[in-house]
Order: C-alpha cells, then sequence, then structure tokens
C-alpha cells in the first residue's frame, strides 16, 4: 500500500478525475460568470462587451444593497440562533428522560425538503385560515398580522421558518461532538463539585470550540447565498421587502434578462462569501486547541 | 456544443441547483443537418412543448391527435416531440437559444418575451403562412401580438380575457346587483364588506394578478389606449388618469375590498376563498372557465353559482365597457435555423387549423381563432363569453406582457407596493415613467 501511494504516478491517476470534475463545474464557471458580468446579455442574443459598466452599476444599486443587507441580517440571526441549538444540543447530551425521542424530532425537519418546508410554513402563515393566525384569534386576538404580506415582518416571518428548517443539521453535529467528550473529564469535574452549568460552559463548550467554530462559518456562509424558502414563500415580495442577495440575482438574470448583471450579482456573492470566511477565521482563530 | 454546455454550466452556477436535463437531445434527432432547402421525403420536425401528460392532460391529448393526423397525412414525416413542464420551458428555450439549437417548432409568448428572439434572428416569419388564408380565422388583434415590425413571428393559439367571476348565492343573501357603474361596483364592495364577505379575492405575490385590477381601472378612467401608449413612449405615464388609477386601488384597499394578507398569497392560495364561497368576486383569465363549468372535481352546485360580468364603467371616464384586458397566451414560432423549415410551416399551419376546431370542445381552450359558436357544443358561460369576445371593441395586452422583461419586473414591484401602500399614486406613475425612459 504504501508503494502504491508513493508512486506520482498513481496519486495522480486518483486524484485527476475528482480534480477535472471539479475544475469544470465550479472553478470553471466561477470565471465564466464573472466574465459575463463584463457584457450586455439578455441570455437569448448577442453579447456585447460593456467593460465593468455592471458591477459599478451594482455599486449604486438600492434594491441591491438592500438585498444584501437583508441577507447579512439572515446571516446575524442564524449565527445567533447556533447558541439556542446549542443549548438544546447540550441538554439533549445529558442522560435526560426520553433525550432519544426528542432528538428525533429535531432532526426530522432536516429530512424535509425545502418545497415542502415552505409550503408547510405557507400554511401556519396564512392570514386567515393559517395556524398561527387561527391559533391569536381563537385567544381573542382579532388584529394578527398576516405575516407574509407585511413587509416589516415578512423577512422575520421567514427567517423564523430557516431557523426551523436548520436546527436537525446543527443540532446533530453538537450532539455528536459532545458525545466525543470523554466520560472521566466530567466525571472529575463533578467529584471536584462543578455544577452542570459550570460544566457545560468550562468543560464541554470549551472542548467543542473548534467544531463550533466550523458550524459558524457554515451559518454565515449558507445564509449569504440562502435562496430556497425565499424564492417559494414570498419571490422576494412584498415589493422586495424579503429579497435576498440570491433571488435578486435569479430575478435579474432569468425574469428581466439582464444575464451579465445577474452575473455580476453572482460574482459580488461570491467575493462576499471569500470575504465573510477569511473574516471569521481572522477573528476566531485562538494560539492553539484547548485540551484537557 | 462547447457553448452550450457553458450555458448549462452558467445556468447551473446561477441557480445552484440541477435540473436541466432535457436540454440535449435536438441534434441527436436531426436527419439532415447541413443539407440545402429541398424538403425530402424523409423528414423529422422536432417540435417542444409545455403541456405534459400529467398536468395538462386534455391540452396532451389534443396535441398527440393533432400529431399523428398529421403524420399519417404526410407520410415520411416524424414529428418529435419534446415536453416540459411550464416552469421548465421558459429556462430551456433560453438555453437552447443562446447556443441557437431551438427545435424546429415550439411554443413562444407574445411581445416583449418573444422580441429578444427575433432581435437575434432566431425565429422565422410566419407571413406567408398567414396569407396562405390561414390570417382571416384569426381573432383581430391576436397575430399582431406576435409581430415585431409589422412581421408576424408567431401563431397564435390560445386567447383570453379577464372578466370577473361573482358567486351568485353571496350577491342574492345580500340583494346586490351586478354592478354596471363603478359606483354601483363600490356600493357592492361596502355591502359585502360591512357583512363580513371577503369581497374580492385576489394573489398579488403573484402580481400580474393585481396588475389586471389596475389596468382595468384605467382602461375605464383613461380610454383603451392611454396605457398602451405610455407603455409604447407615445403618452405619459404620469397622466392624470394612470394616477387616478392608481389611487382608486388604494381607495379599494382602504375599503378592505381585497382579501387579508393579498401581498402575500399566490394566485393558487387566492382561490380557495373564491372556491370555498368565503370571498364573492374573483377577476382572472378566461382559462378558469372549466373550473365554473366542465370540470368535475369541483361540485356541482358551486359551479352552478358562478356568473360573470364585465368591469364596470366609470362615470365621467373615457373608456367603454366592452374593453377587455386580456391577450393571447402561448403561440407557434418556426426556428430560422431549422433545416427542415418549409415541413415545418406546412405543420404549424395545419396545427393551428386544427387547434381551432378542437380545443374548445375538448379542454376548454378559448382558441385565438374564430370559433362559430352555433356548430359547437358548449356550457352557456363559454357561449356567453365567445360573445363577449366577438363583441369585443378593445382588448388591452397584459401589461407585463406588453413591456420588456426588466420594465415588467418594475411593474410588478411597483403594483405589490401600490397595493401594500408603500408608495403613492404619484410615486407609482413617476417611477413606470423614469423605467419605460431608462429604456429608450
Amino acid at each position: 500500500m504504501n508503494k502504491v501511494m508513493s508512486n506520482k504516478l498513481i496519486i495522480t491517476l486518483y486524484v485527476l478525475p475528482a480534480l477535472l470534475l471539479i475544475m469544470v463545474l465550479i472553478y470553471v464557471p466561477i470565471v465564466l460568470t464573472g466574465y459575463y458580468g463584463l457584457m450586455r446579455w439578455d441570455g437569448v442574443g448577442e453579447m456585447t462587451f460593456i467593460g465593468l459598466d455592471n458591477y459599478i452599476r451594482l455599486l449604486s444599486d438600492n434594491q441591491f444593497w438592500r438585498s444584501s443587507f437583508h441577507s447579512l441580517l439572515l446571516a446575524i440571526f442564524s449565527t445567533i440562533s447556533l447558541i439556542g441549538y446549542l443549548i438544546i444540543s447540550l441538554i439533549l447530551a445529558t442522560k435526560i428522560k426520553g433525550a432519544n425521542f426528542l432528538r428525533k424530532i429535531y432532526l426530522i425537519p432536516m429530512l424535509l425538503s425545502s418545497v415542502a418546508i415552505a409550503q408547510l410554513w405557507l400554511k401556519i402563515y396564512h392570514p386567515t385560515n393559517g395556524l398561527l393566525n387561527s391559533l391569536l384569534f381563537t385567544i381573542g386576538f382579532n388584529n394578527a398580522p398576516a405575516w407574509l404580506a407585511d413587509r416589516s415582518l415578512v423577512l422575520f416571518s421567514i427567517f423564523i421558518a430557516i431557523i426551523w428548517q436548520y436546527a436537525g443539521f446543527y443540532i446533530l453535529i453538537y450532539y455528536a461532538a459532545l458525545k466525543n467528550i470523554p466520560e472521566s473529564i466530567i466525571e472529575a469535574a463533578k467529584i471536584d463539585g462543578a455544577t452542570p452549568i459550570q460544566i457545560a460552559y468550562k468543560i464541554k463548550f470549551p472542548l467543542i470550540l473548534g467544531v463550533f467554530k466550523v458550524t459558524i462559518i457554515l451559518a454565515i456562509v449558507g445564509s449569504l447565498k440562502y435562496f430556497d424558502l425565499i424564492w417559494i414563500m414570498t419571490g422576494g415580495g412584498p415589493a422586495g421587502a424579503s429579497e435576498v442577495i440570491a433571488s435578486y440575482m435569479y430575478k435579474q438574470a432569468f425574469s428581466s434578462y439582464n444575464f451579465g448583471y445577474g452575473s455580476a450579482v453572482g460574482f459580488y456573492l461570491l467575493l462576499f462569501c471569500l470575504i465573510a470566511t477569511w473574516l471569521i477565521r481572522k477573528l476566531t482563530t485562538s494560539k492553539e486547541e484547548i485540551q484537557y | 456544443m462547447i457553448k452550450k454546455l457553458f450555458s448549462l454550466i452558467l445556468v447551473l452556477t446561477l441557480v445552484g441547483l440541477g435540473g436541466c436535463g432535457p436540454a440535449d437531445d435536438p441534434d441527436a434527432t436531426d436527419p439532415t443537418p447541413g443539407t440545402d432547402g429541398e424538403v425530402v421525403d424523409e423528414s423529422t420536425i422536432s417540435f417542444t412543448h409545455l403541456w405534459p401528460a400529467g398536468s395538462s392532460a386534455q391540452h396532451n391529448r389534443i396535441v398527440e391527435s393533432i400529431i399523428s393526423e398529421y403524420e399519417e397525412a404526410n407520410p415520411g414525416v416524424t414529428i418529435d416531440v419534446d415536453v416540459l413542464s411550464n416552469d421548465q420551458y421558459k429556462e430551456t428555450m433560453t438555453i437552447l437559444a443562446s447556443s441557437r439549437q431551438l427545435p424546429d417548432v415550439g411554443l413562444t409568448w407574445a411581445a416583449g418575451y418573444m422580441t429578444p428572439f427575433v432581435n437575434g434572428n432566431m425565429f422565422a416569419s410566419l407571413d406567408d403562412v398567414i396569407e396562405d388564408g390561414l390570417g382571416e380565422e384569426f381573432i383581430p388583434g391576436t397575430v399582431e401580438a406576435f409581430s415585431v415590425n409589422e412581421t408576424a413571428y408567431g401563431l397564435p393559439l390560445e386567447l383570453n380575457i379577464a372578466p370577473i367571476y361573482y358567486n351568485k348565492n353571496i350577491f342574492a343573501e345580500y340583494d346586490l346587483e351586478v354592478p354596471e357603474t363603478y359606483d354601483e361596483f363600490l356600493n357592492v364592495v361596502q355591502t359585502l364588506e360591512e357583512n363580513g364577505v371577503t369581497p374580492i379575492t385576489v394573489g398579488n405575490r403573484e402580481p400580474w394578478t393585481g396588475s389586471m385590477w389596475y389596468m382595468y381601472l384605467a382602461d375605464r378612467i383613461g380610454g383603451p389606449e392611454l396605457l398602451t401608449n405610455a407603455i409604447e413612449r407615445t403618452d405619459t405615464f404620469e397622466d392624470e388618469a394612470l394616477v387616478q388609477a392608481a389611487e382608486e386601488i388604494q381607495n379599494l384597499v382602504d375599503m378592505n375590498a381585497f382579501v387579508r394578507g393579498f401581498n402575500g398569497l399566490g394566485n393558487e392560495e387566492a382561490k380557495g376563498p373564491f372556491m370555498n364561497e368565503q370571498a364573492a368576486m374573483y377577476m382572472m383569465g378566461t382559462w378558469e372557465l372549466p373550473n365554473y363549468t366542465t370540470n368535475e372535481d369541483v361540485p356541482q352546485e358551486f359551479r352552478d353559482s358562478i356568473g360573470f360580468f364585465k368591469f364596470p364603467m366609470v362615470e365621467g371616464g373615457a373608456g367603454d365597457i366592452d374593453s377587455f384586458v386580456g391577450g393571447p397566451g402561448v403561440g407557434l414560432f418556426v426556428s430560422e435555423d431549422s433545416p427542415v423549415q418549409e415541413q415545418a410551416k406546412d405543420f404549424v399551419q395545419f396545427f393551428v387549423e386544427r387547434w381551432g376546431e378542437t380545443s374548445v370542445t375538448d379542454a376548454g381552450v378559448i382558441p385565438a381563432t374564430v370559433v362559430n359558436t352555433d356548430e359547437v357544443d358548449l356550457p352557456d358561460m363559454y357561449i356567453d363569453i365567445l360573445d363577449e369576445l366577438a363583441g369585443a371593441s378593445n382588448i388591452t395586452l397584459y401589461a407585463d406582457v406588453q413591456m420588456t422583461a426588466s420594465v415588467a419586473q418594475t411593474h410588478l414591484d411597483l403594483i405589490q407596493s401600490l397595493f401594500g401602500k408603500h408608495i403613492t399614486p404619484e410615486e407609482f406613475a413617476k417611477r413606470h415613467e423614469e423605467a419605460l425612459a431608462a429604456e429608450e
């Protein structure tokens, strides 16, 4: 085995297929998207080279910045909700009754497709017959808002659905990480008289810090390029109140037939994600891994 | 091929999802690429349409039967059919067009949608087919919607107008008459509202539905030409009548005329309260007619209780009650690059003729060709609508279809803002004017 792995030719042979696929399906399109952004192109006819016009125009495009702000809000919200997921996992990882059952409940949303989740929440938020408003009506709250039609509420209504959608995923990650902590450390802490909160805060959390950092990156980058629920539930409406970068890009490219402009939006999105990843890495690097 | 692959990849990156599978078949079946225009006995016409057997069973059956008839009448000609769902269709066409791989015959929407294809020289002129006797069969105005610079590039298949459907039982319960003037209409709205019945349901999350309400008010107040002229820039969108129409929309919103949370409801969701007899009125294209006539899935009592009326007159307005908002749905195009163009043109001509004869009786589709109401056996509501069509003084094409794609997007966003009262009527008009001016 060692002999095979030291043969350069063999290594190339094994790596090449995946590398080629990644190049063709990911890196080439990224370069192409940047290139299309330099064009005026309706997606059908001839392309006209217009230099950096699209990119410059985007800088003063209010709707684009508004969408970016919404994406940023989503990123902040999902990062904050990570703390909630963590707390739930901490509780589930202690041997409380029914932890197994509860864990499965939290996991179910992960098994549903985005479209199904969107349909489900559309039903919950329905202004007259929806689950939420029916409940509010029965307890005598007659002025219940139309959650998805009110432009000051719509974004947060969808955020809640998104946070629900991803709960299972993050809880699963944290749960697995917490289960990896050696039992002996916890035992020792207990003997020394540590309270459960102290154990969670001073021992468990530091030990899964590495995992936590990774989930921050996942949550922020995932939020910046988020598309599905928003597209299905509101299409970015009413009047752009729930527009995010990805839905704006889609609208420009496929509804308004500004492929060039849409590509430019896509390229900025890539840039934002790269910057965000770099920033988080920079801010969260600590000197060394904590070990006990 | 490389270019096509790139376009595909572009879509994959932009959307981040797959789902573009069916894009790669036409060149596999073209039998005679590169031969000169001569029509050979053995020819294959590729034809892509958007009526899958599952979701549009009746349409699909008609298409199948027309094709088999044609193949029988023309031995040696094979029609190679590809079916896409409605949602996939537009995107796939865009991708195929960017690599000049359009099918020989396919479907297109009118005006704004087809303009880039025509400008890109991808559709063949169909003037010869129309001059070949087919012309007189079309209802006036329908071919024009598929024409660019007086040349026809598409043959319309459907024609729809948008009346207001109403629930006769609800109207009877509150002693309401079908309104003929706008004041009577407001009175109906108010009575219903006071009695806790939703007067009108509209799914403005898809703002083309709200746009029709605005278009009718613009038509009744400013006359049939005004909106079209404003879009074509021979008149201004800041015309007093167009601003007043916007004011009337907000006035209706203030009266609680529209269903709760209309800006968050899709058209299908908005249809619910009307079908459940919770809302009294619903404006929609005549493609809804089967739900009120022949569709067995809808209870008979409900179907019997639905009628329609024309959008009422506004006192002192320049409009006319026989003017409608509507337009042709899809039409057939023939690809300019098709190696079997002559045969394809022959096929579309045959298709349109047969479609006109069978579509209304078999699928409830109102064709863009004249239907002889004496000869066909149809539910009363169809006969009434067809008569209204025959007597129509004007049909204004849906605003978002008239406009180019990016102005249409602005228009739809503004409609949502107008209904949601996020902007004033003056701003609404001004921002339309700006968007239209920017296109010039």
